[in-house]
């Protein structure tokens, strides 16, 4: 029997004015699953995370959670109820601490993580040597990790992660893929957003490929790389490889 | 915990005591209850500004509303002054509540529409229609509750409190989030802090704190009129002295006051035609080098100071 999906989007819709960012998405997420999502730049990667987190409302379909429809719900509550998330540009609190950065989320977010989890949290994500630090002293890929850390903090079941590779070292990479790997290993799910092919293929069991708000695609990043129109939609585009 | 209690014994403490003894050493009583009045509405407002990032620019209407709520308690009720004191500060938040939906606005918008609502509460008390209740724009008298050191005493009392309040603010989990809401509202949201609720809980803290100096301040000084309660220059003097020493801390706000309402009680008096000048440049000078206060001379080189 297949476990009961975490996350379940129906024919999801956003409309930024008249414009349709998000045109009927589909696709379902099953616990310790991690599924990719790709597209060309604008396709409406972002804002289907932004949709799922509670930052936008939308203009149709429906998200359901843990068997309830998040309509309505503020992107707090879901953070309590367990799904955080990643930002494209890193959103760390500046001028607060990394340690603070990560306890706030803790005490906040019901993760209930002792200050022992949050010592082992900042340690696996290598922040540790900076947690007295300002994290407006960070770089952008730190404040990655950064945020990463916070939204591990709260314990979520369900992790968006929106870009997190970009601007790692090919051996950060590794380590990055194997972190998400081992989240999915303990029974969290994962949509990850990202351009680099090789880091997707690593990371995802599963991806959909999006254009222009649309899904093209669903199943196994080899196969998606022999679909007709997802090659056309790549093709000529940086990021066609 | 360990931190809230250092910064009670070697901040909140000797404030509080030197507060207290002043009046023994120095004869100008006025003058020093100004300073207290400053050194807690200074501290009230940085409990929405300093840790939310929300500027009141009408904080006086706050005030205001408690100088006048304590007013109406005595002239009209007929209340004895503790109990007047407990409706001036009632006042107050009753003000901060009904602004509470200004809490949805951005920062600047929030700042703009607090300074109309401020002007809006004086219009309605300087009108001469309500001259029954407020005496309108010719100003109250409450000589039968007149007690200059009573008074006093208990405008240190209320800046005792309000500097436990900030200390605690200062080092508590609740505070920290306050502060991450300021740093950025979404990520604040996505660390699972509610956002909407914890700016109403500062606002409404500063909220009392303007209402009950207010109400302190109209008991203090007994007569006054509706352009002395609702002056604009004492929210510009609480904002200008948090933000010369830094909000978002405990001392900050007493630095700036200390070294602004000094400056301003020294050459304000003795030199007046180059008050202005002093005054401006310093002010220039701070925001252009220090646009963190005083304060950040040490918080930029890492060292914490509460
Ligand atoms: N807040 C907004 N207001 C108006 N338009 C928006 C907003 N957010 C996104 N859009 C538009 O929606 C479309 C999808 O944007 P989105 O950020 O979701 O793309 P993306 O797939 O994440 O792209 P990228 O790979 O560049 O990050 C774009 O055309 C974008 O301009
Ligand atoms: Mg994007």
């Amino acid at each position: 029997m297949s476990p009961e999906p975490l996350l379940r989007v129906d024919r999801l819709v956003k409309r930024f004015g008249g414009f349709r960012a998000l045109d009927g998405v589909s696709f379902h997420l099953v616990p310790g699953e991690v599924l990719g999502l790709v597209g060309p730049n604008g396709s409406g990667k972002t804002t289907c995370i932004n949709v799922i987190s509670g930052l936008y409302g939308r203009d149709g379909g429906s998200v359901t959670f843990r068997g309830r429809d998040i309509a309505g719900s503020r992107a707090h509550m879901l953070a309590r109820r367990g799904i955080n998330r990643t930002f494209q540009s890193p959103r760390p609190f500046l001028s607060l601490t990394v340690r603070e950065n990560v306890e706030i989320a803790a005490w906040n977010g019901r993760g209930d993580g002792t200050k022992a989890d949050l010592d082992g949290l900042l340690e696996q994500l290598d922040l540790h040597r900076h947690a007295g630090r300002a994290a407006g002293d960070l770089n952008s890929a730190q404040q990655k990790t950064l945020d990463l850390a916070r939204a591990l903090a709260t314990a979520p079941k369900l992790l968006l992660v929106d870009e997190l590779a970009a601007g790692l070292n090919p051996a950060e990479l590794t380590r990055m893929a194997e972190r998400l790997r081992e989240l999915a290993r303990g029974g969290m799910a994962l949509l990850v957003v990202e351009h680099l092919m090789g880091f997707i293929d690593h990371v995802t069991d599963r991806v959909i490929v999006m254009n222009a708000g649309r899904e093209i695609f669903e199943g196994k990043l080899g196969e998606a790389t022999r679909d007709p129109e997802v090659i056309r939609v790549f093709l000529g585009t940086a990021h066609a490889r | 915990m360990r931190r809230g209690l250092r910064d009670v014994l070697f901040v909140v403490l000797p404030v509080v005591i030197i507060a207290a003894v002043a009046p023994l050493l120095y004869a100008n009583e006025l003058l020093l209850f100004s300073f207290v009045m400053y050194l807690t509405l200074a501290q009230g407002l940085n409990a929405i500004y300093g840790f939310t990032g929300y500027l009141p620019f009408g904080y006086v209407g706050v005030f205001g509303a408690g100088a006048y709520g304590f007013a109406i308690s005595v002239m009209i009720l007929g209340l004895p002054p503790f109990a007047a004191l407990a409706i001036g500060a009632a006042a107050g938040v009753m003000l901060g509540l009904l602004l509470t939906p200004l809490l949805r606005l951005s920062g600047a918008y929030f700042a703009i529409a607090n300074l109309a609502a401020a002007q809006a509460v004086y219009q309605v008390v300087s009108n001469p229609a309500l001259q029954d209740i407020t005496k309108g724009p010719y100003g109250v008298s409450l000589s039968e509750v007149f007690a200059p050191r009573l008074s006093y005493e208990v405008g240190v009392a209320v800046l005792a409190a309000t500097l436990l309040a900030m200390a605690w603010l200062r080092n508590s989990r609740f505070g920290l989030s306050l502060q991450a809401i300021r740093e950025d509202p979404i990520s604040a949201a996505m660390a699972g802090v509610a956002v909407v609720r914890g700016r109403t809980i500062a606002w409404l803290l500063s909220a009392l704190i303007a209402g009950l100096t207010g109400a302190v301040f109209a008991w203090h000084i007994s007569v006054f009129y509706p352009e002395t309660a609702f002056d604009i220059g004492i929210s510009i003097f609480a904002t200008v002295f948090t933000l010369f020493g830094g909000a978002a801390t405990l001392i900050g706000p007493l630095l700036g006051v200390l070294v602004l309402y000094g400056v301003y009680n020294t050459i304000g008096i003795t030199v007046p035609q180059y008050f202005q000048l002093i005054y401006g440049a310093l002010i220039v000078g701070l925001v252009l080098f220090l646009p963190d206060g005083l304060v950040s001379l040490l918080t930029r080189r890492g060292i914490r100071v509460p």
